[in-house]
């Protein structure tokens, strides 16, 4: 039911991103979803790969801080109120959402949101029970 | 015998015995000085002093200092003050830093350098039963044979596996089951993950001591050695201008350095006015060689940053114990008044099991000094969210306050992009425009 995310430490300089897109692209890896979150001094991309044990080996051959987190994917119907009824999911059980980015599914009429969460198990156990799609790893890679 | 003192009588003497071997031995010094050696003979002339003027150790401070330079300057043979005949020893510095500084030693100056050693060995518990690995290099570098003559003069076996070879040095732990290891922190921590990953458990090994010296280690190597070879890990200070490995050296209590006055006598100066500093008070190491024949250095300046204490210690020594170097004069930052070393930080890095690679840069903004401690970030410390890095930075920046008593601005960095340590790696960047 969890998704791996791969999360990579960048340093707020020119050309840091580019070394990493440059060694998916040598490892002939996909990008699916990406997000980034930034501080004054550094950042943290957060991918979501077709391949990510593949990419994660690939980014630290190549010396760069990764690591995989266990993340949930949820699909959600493209419709007015279709986000605030999986975020409700969650709020009214007391779950707090570390982050979530979301992208558009083109062979679909869905939204995908992926959720970064404390207790995995039991935010999909919420979203479940308010009826939320939660998505398996090959919905994602095999976009 | 908790104390295991090599020669109790000097080791343990009372302060006024003490007194009276040192200003003896000072007197006799002076004179040898300035009747033997030209460069003292012209620098006591040009200051009016006459070696009669100094009566007791407590004259000391009327007399020049000595620097590396002037080592250099006479390169290689121009401080000694005996003859040819009666040198039976010659080491040399390793000149990383311009050229070679060349000492030498008389059958005496050995005795009482081995001297100093076997109490080193001896305060680390050792005995004439042990079998000590000296894993110094031998040759002009005074760590092997400084030792490897300590280690005879005890009475124990000495064993001259010199440095390298990891992979035999671990085999002669195990086939001859050596007692005590000597050799660098950073070699002695290699050896021990090196029989980590050999898969070897350190704890069915007779290795049950080291002596480690020649270069700064901090609290929190210690405490990685002592796991990784399962011993209890010793400090020794010592410096060939001096003699070598043994001028002072760690006793039961783990806590500073007692110092072979009665040959070394030292003093801790403020480097910058010359003013001999008080008990307790930080600053430049001073050693006269009141004892020795060959190179009697008068006040040698060593760079190096520390303090004394003459506070009883528990292991009954009576001879000063002189704390840890905190740096060196060269590498000594002041920022907002405030005294930093570079190993200061590696100190808060390492207890905090972080790496100790990190560049310190300072600044001057509005008249007011920054500094910021850049640290590269390790896969064990990453995390994918920002609160959790957060965190890690707050807590270095803390501990940086409480070792260092001045704020500092931590800055996570991508890894391999500060230097490495290996040779001379570059950790400040001084911006300011002073």
């Amino acid at each position: 039911m969890l998704i791996k995310q791969l999360s990579v430490f960048i340093e707020n300089k020119p050309g840091r991103m580019s070394e990493i897109t440059e060694t998916l692209c040598k490892n002939r890896i996909d990008i699916r979803a990406l997000s980034i979150a930034d501080t004054t001094d550094y950042g943290i991309l957060r991918l979501i790969v077709n391949k990510p044990e593949e990419a994660l080996e690939a980014l630290k051959q190549d010396g760069i801080t990764v690591s995989l987190t266990n993340v949930i994917a949820i699909a959600i119907p493209d419709v007015t109120g279709g986000l605030d009824k999986a975020v409700k999911a969650l709020s009214s059980q007391g779950i707090e959402i570390e982050y979530m980015y979301a992208f558009l599914n083109p062979k679909s009429q869905s939204a995908f949101v992926i959720l970064r969460v404390e207790d995995n198990e039991k935010a999909i156990a919420s979203l479940q029970a308010g009826g939320i799609e939660i998505l398996k790893s090959e919905d994602i890679y095999a976009i | 015998m908790e104390n295991n003192c090599f020669q109790p009588e000097i080791e343990c003497a009372d302060l006024k015995t003490l007194r009276k071997v040192q200003s003896d031995r000072l007197v006799s010094m002076v004179k040898r000085c300035y009747e033997k050696i030209p460069f003292y003979h012209q620098k006591f002339d040009e200051m009016g002093i006459k070696p009669e003027y100094i009566k007791s150790i407590d004259d000391l401070s009327k007399l020049p200092f000595t620097y590396k330079t002037d080592l250099r300057d006479t390169y290689p043979f121009g401080l000694f003050a005996v003859p040819k005949e009666e040198l039976i020893r010659v080491h040399a510095s390793s000149g990383t830093t311009g050229k070679q500084t060349v000492v030498g030693y008389t059958k005496y100056d050995i005795e009482i350098w081995s001297d100093s050693v076997a109490r080193a060995i001896a305060a680390a518990g050792g005995t004439k039963e042990d079998l000590v690995h000296v894993a110094y290099g031998y040759g002009l570098f005074t760590g092997g044979l400084g030792i490897h003559y300590g280690a005879e003069r005890l009475g124990a076996t000495a064993l001259p596996v010199s440095s390298g070879n990891t992979a035999r040095q671990i085999q002669i732990f195990q086939d001859y089951e050596s007692d005590i290891l000597c050799c660098t922190p950073s070699y002695a921590a290699y050896l021990g993950e090196t029989c980590r990953d050999m898969g070897i458990d350190t704890k069915e090994l007779p290795l049950r001591a080291g002596i480690f010296g020649a270069e700064a280690w901090s609290e929190g190597m210690r405490e990685n050695i002592e796991k990784l070879l399962n011993i209890k890990a010793y400090d020794i200070y010592g410096l060939s201008e001096i003699a070598g490995p043994g001028v002072a050296y760690e006793c039961c209590e783990q806590n500073g350095m007692h110092v072979c006055e009665d040959y070394f006598y030292p003093e801790i100066i403020d480097s910058d006015t010359g003013e001999v500093l008080p008990d307790g008070q930080q600053g430049e190491l001073v050693f006269t060689c009141i004892a020795k024949e060959a190179l009697p250095l008068v006040r040698y300046r060593t760079k190096d940053i520390c303090s004394l204490s003459h506070e009883k210690c528990s292991c009954g020594r009576t001879l000063v114990k002189m704390m840890k170097p905190q740096g060196r004069t060269d590498d000594m930052l002041v920022i907002r008044g405030v005294n930093v070393f570079p190993s200061q930080i590696e100190y808060v890095l390492t207890k905090l099991g972080m790496e100790p690679n990190y560049l310190i840069v300072v600044d001057r903004v509005n008249n007011h000094d920054t500094l910021e401690v850049q640290v590269e970030m390790t896969a064990n410390t990453f995390s994918d969210s920002v609160k959790v890095i957060n965190k890690l930075e707050s807590k270095i920046a803390s501990e940086l306050k409480t070792t260092l008593n001045i704020a500092a601005k931590v800055v996570l960095v991508e890894p391999k992009t500060l230097a490495r340590s290996e040779g001379k790696a570059k950790r400040v960047l001084d911006n300011r425009k002073l």
